[in-house]
């Protein structure tokens, strides 16, 4: 099928901070639909530091399920203040957050439906390629059909659970990422 | 719809000795398969694209493309001008079209302009090392800038980096994400290169090192380097699924 040779990717190494020009995980405004929620977490490496140097992108349809592009071309509708797009560089703490909504559930195939979720990427200085996972919500129902969570062995799908913190007075998930060791996230071959 | 996309004559291993970095900081779980779904044929490459085109009106500005002048003190960069361009393509050949591509990269004393960079060598105060701009209706980016220059990292004793450029693509799709470094062809220091060597196989560390050109080369003013870029698409049949969904949903 394939007339080009991929070009391979190399790591973001630790100066990528000149790219994140401005921030960009403010991804709702007050004029977005849906239920606001803030999902943040902590990048630990092997040894069970932190890991102050990743990027994390993350890619996620509207609360009604529709992403805001062309391949999309469902009905559903899409959402003139919400793109669905974030990046934000961990800080010294290996700390990162992004202010956004819940997503609506979006197709599988043509019997089946994905539980809501927030794809992810994980950029850093020793990664030679990007690590790509998912976010799902711990207190979601429909985890339990998710097609993509039943291809992950029962005792890991926990790490790809975001876990709601119902005492901080505003709808927070904690999403921390383990690149390596006890607990290591999912992450996935696409 | 399944299938291992990282192709390991293409792709670096997570875990690379040679790369002290990589020693806690890559998986030791294999990766999971995952289907390519809506949410991974989506992706923000064109909705970037198109909040970039409204910044500019419909065309990319020198303030973008000429990392020369683009720190905006009115004076020139310091170093040997280049001119980097190339085409964005897809697996099959397609131009891609209208696709962001970000660079940042050293100033020629090898410096970049970031707090954690201790390399005593001098910034310059008119460089700032970052570039985008959106390929042509070719699939066309093109960038003046200054050659970057080497550096010294701790990896190993006297490690340097080769001369290179950061490159930062979305391309159409998740999928098709791209961070991936460009190399100047015969720079000594890429064998020695943790790096460099990383990815497994000559014939694909050659597409990360840009070609002399030439025809770019503009008389009286800057050298000129083609550097092609090629990023994965959706696999062949994916979509008889997809588009069962959609009608479904109709």
């Amino acid at each position: 099928m394939s007339g080009r040779a991929l070009t391979p990717p190399q790591t973001v190494g630790p100066f990528f901070h000149i790219m994140l020009r401005e921030p960009m995980n403010a991804l709702a405004t007050p004029q977005t639909a849906g239920t606001r929620i803030r999902i943040e977490g902590v990048v630990y490496d092997g040894d069970r530091a932190v890991v102050p140097d990743a990027m994390i992108e993350i890619w996620q349809a509207n609360a009604a399920g529709r992403y805001r592009h062309p391949a999309d071309l469902r009905p559903a509708p899409l959402d003139p203040a919400f793109v669905g797009f974030g990046r934000c560089g961990t800080d010294e703490r290996g700390f990162y957050s992004f202010d956004t909504i819940k997503p609506g559930p979006v197709p599988f195939d043509a019997q089946r439906v994905q539980a809501p979720h927030i794809s992810m990427l994980v950029f850093a200085r020793g990664l030679l390629d990007h690590l790509r996972t998912r976010a799902y919500f711990d207190d979601e129902r429909a985890n339990a059909d998710d097609p993509v969570l039943h291809l992950v062995p029962q005792q890991r799908r926990p790490t790809l659970l975001a876990k709601h913190r119902p005492d901080v007075g505003r709808v927070v998930y904690r999403f921390d990422i383990v690149l390596q060791g006890d607990g290591e996230t999912v992450f996935f071959d696409l | 719809m399944d299938g291992p996309g990282r192709d390991p004559s293409t792709f670096p291993p997570y875990l690379y000795e040679a790369y002290r970095a990589t020693v806690r900081r890559s998986p030791k779980q294999p990766l999971i398969p995952l289907p390519q779904t809506l949410s991974e044929i989506t992706g923000p490459g064109p909705a970037m694209s198109a909040a970039l085109h409204q910044t500019v009106q419909g065309a990319v500005s020198a303030e973008d493309t000429d990392l020369t002048t683009n720190m905006g003190t009115g004076t020139e960069a310091m170093g040997e001008r280049i001119i980097v361009t190339g085409r964005v393509l897809d697996e099959h050949g397609a131009p891609l079209v209208g696709t962001l591509v970000e660079i940042w990269q050293t100033n020629a004393a090898g410096r970049y302009r970031h707090r954690v960079d201790q390399h005593h060598a001098p910034l310059d105060p008119n460089f700032l090392g970052y570039g985008r701009c959106l390929t042509d209706t070719s699939g066309v980016y093109r960038f003046v800038t200054i050659r970057p220059g080497a550096y010294p990292w701790q990896n190993h004793p006297n490690a340097w980096r080769p001369a290179h450029i950061h490159f930062s693509l979305f391309g159409p799709s998740w999928v098709s994400r791209l961070v991936t470094q460009m190399y100047f062809p015969g720079d000594p220091l890429q064998p020695l290169d943790p790096i460099f060597n990383s990815v497994p196989t000559d014939a694909a560390r050659v597409r990360l090192v840009a070609q002399y050109a030439h025809d770019v080369t503009q008389e009286g003013y800057a050298l000129g380097f083609r550097f092609d870029i090629v990023l994965r698409g959706p696999r062949a049949t994916p979509f008889e699924p997809f588009e069962a969904a959609q009608r479904a949903t109709r």
